[in-house]
């Protein structure tokens, strides 16, 4: 899981950065920006729980 | 290739003094740190900040400069779609080819010496009590020689980050005149990397998983340093902002006052909400408070109106005490110093308080984006380097210190000697004759 979200987290940058070169429409541009950024943030919700101390 | 900016001799000077007050802003976070852990490893995390700076100073003067550089310098850019992205400097190793004078370059320089030592010492406040002091400098080799100095290029040496609006129209680029970002949430994620890697404390959770409280040894120290921290960030913000949003000395006036209001935000708000929560004022998490508003003023300082800049403050005061619970509690990520929480979550607010409270970027639109980018960058790809390189140190050297380590406490165990030697604790002077 832990590399799963950080995998996540190259890609959702990837899907950002990508943006400026293939979108020139600011509306698109911003649509996949954000998306890139949830990519993200599953991609660190994974690492996070997957790094929690174990109850028990 | 843009000419290098200049600055007039009595700027350039005045420059010069407002850099030499950021070494404070390390003083402080060193006090914040070393005060925040048991009296068995004080000592220990002050010598480690001590330490920390050393190495981070002499690595990024051999290597980092030449990634980093400064506008107007030598870069290697590449072509996308016809538009320059500029990667990387390319400035030759230790420092040949640059002139030690007051050009933009050298005190760019000059202040990143000491930006790069204050974002090396923040995972400190995390690792703090566990982390070996050999693998603390490791970590700084690499964050310093690489890490670092790829981020602020691409954030303060004419990068493409910066660039974004004159590249893409996205505002006016990426906006982090005093760091927020480049030192405080490169900072904060590197401390998460660090406390991922070498768990919490011994006897901090217990196996239902509920925290135990492990306070800090010495308030009125943590108190002290944050005195010295609000020094050293008003040199800090407003050399950034000098050198690197071009904004003439005149504005520093302003600059100052709002990286005050934020602080004092801050710590009114973190006051207030621990009253209402505990019954009682919590002095170390009202620190906390006042460090979250100094790091949330260091993006946008320079751009606030007073009033934005104690919002911007008070919202950073209490997200660092929710922010704080939240990661000990349900995460279970064991902070001593709550690096984590001021400076990665107060450094992200600060980055979008460019957009949403300042007028950077005004009469541009995307100024929004700009910063999300930023922030997108920071998360992911700057943090999966960071914590990429922190796992391979591990590999050839672990990061946490051996069990004997945690009890003896890290002054005895790596230093030999305690911090304080003639405190003796006598149980009969607690009890009643």
């Amino acid at each position: 899981m832990k590399l799963a979200g950080f995998l996540l987290l190259l890609s959702g940058w990837g899907i950002v950065v990508s943006t400026l070169p293939l979108l020139p429409s600011s509306g698109a541009r911003a649509a996949f920006v954000l998306a890139g950024m949830a990519v993200e943030l599953i991609g660190l919700t994974l690492v996070a729980r997957s790094h929690r101390v174990p109850k028990g | 290739m843009a000419a290098s900016p200049l600055l007039s001799e009595t700027s350039a000077t005045f420059c010069l003094v407002l850099i030499l007050l950021v070494p404070l802003a390390g003083t402080g976070l060193a006090l914040v740190n070393s005060g925040l852990v048991r009296s068995r490893s004080a000592a220990h995390v002050m010598l480690a900040s001590l330490v920390i700076v050393s190495v981070a100073a002499i690595v990024y003067v051999i290597v980092g400069f030449s990634w980093q550089g400064a506008p107007g310098r030598p870069a290697h850019v590449f072509a996308i779609g016809g538009k320059p992205w500029n990667w990387i400097a390319a400035e030759p190793l230790f420092l040949r080819g640059l002139r030690l004078d007051l050009s933009p370059a050298s005190l760019v320089l000059l202040l990143q010496v000491f930006s790069v030592g204050l974002a090396a010492m923040i995972p400190l406040g995390a690792g703090a009590e566990r982390w070996k002091l050999g693998a603390a400098c490791a970590s700084t080799v690499l964050l310093a020689g690489w890490t670092y100095p790829l981020f602020a290029h691409w954030v303060w040496s004419e990068g493409w980050l910066s660039k974004l609006g004159a590249m893409y129209g996205v505002g006016q680029g990426f906006v982090d005149s005093g760091g927020a970002g480049t030192i405080h949430v490169m900072g904060g994620l590197s401390a998460i990397s660090i406390v991922w890697i070498v768990g919490p404390r011994r006897g901090k959770y217990s196996d239902d998983g509920g925290p135990a409280a492990i306070p800090a040894h010495n308030v009125v120290q943590v108190l002290a340093g944050c005195m010295f921290a609000w020094m050293g960030w008003l040199g800090l913000n407003s050399a950034g902002a000098i050198l690197f949003n071009h904004r003439d000395p005149s504005a520093v006036v302003l600059i100052l006052l709002n990286t005050t209001l934020s602080a004092a935000a801050g710590v009114l708000t973190s006051t207030i909400v621990t009253r209402m929560r505990f019954g009682r004022p919590d002095a170390s998490l009202a620190a906390n408070g006042w460090m979250a508003g100094l790091v949330a003023s260091s993006a946008a300082a320079a751009f606030l109106k007073p009033p934005t800049a104690i919002l911007a403050g008070a919202v950073a005061g209490g997200l660092v005490v929710f922010a704080i619970d939240q990661l000990e509690f349900r995460l279970t990520i064991d902070d001593p110093g709550g690096v984590i929480s001021v400076h990665a979550i107060g450094g992200l607010w600060g980055l979008l308080s460019v957009a949403l409270l300042s007028d950077a970027g005004s009469g541009v639109g995307g100024q929004w984006l700009a910063q999300l980018i930023g922030i997108a960058t920071l998360l992911g790809f700057v943090f999966p380097l960071t914590h990429g390189l922190n796992l391979l140190i591990d590999r050839i050297y672990a990061h946490r210190v051996e069990t004997d380590g945690e009890w003896q406490g890290m002054d005895l165990y790596e230093l030999g000697a305690g911090a304080y030697p003639e405190f003796v604790v006598h149980s009969d002077e607690f009890t009643q004759h």
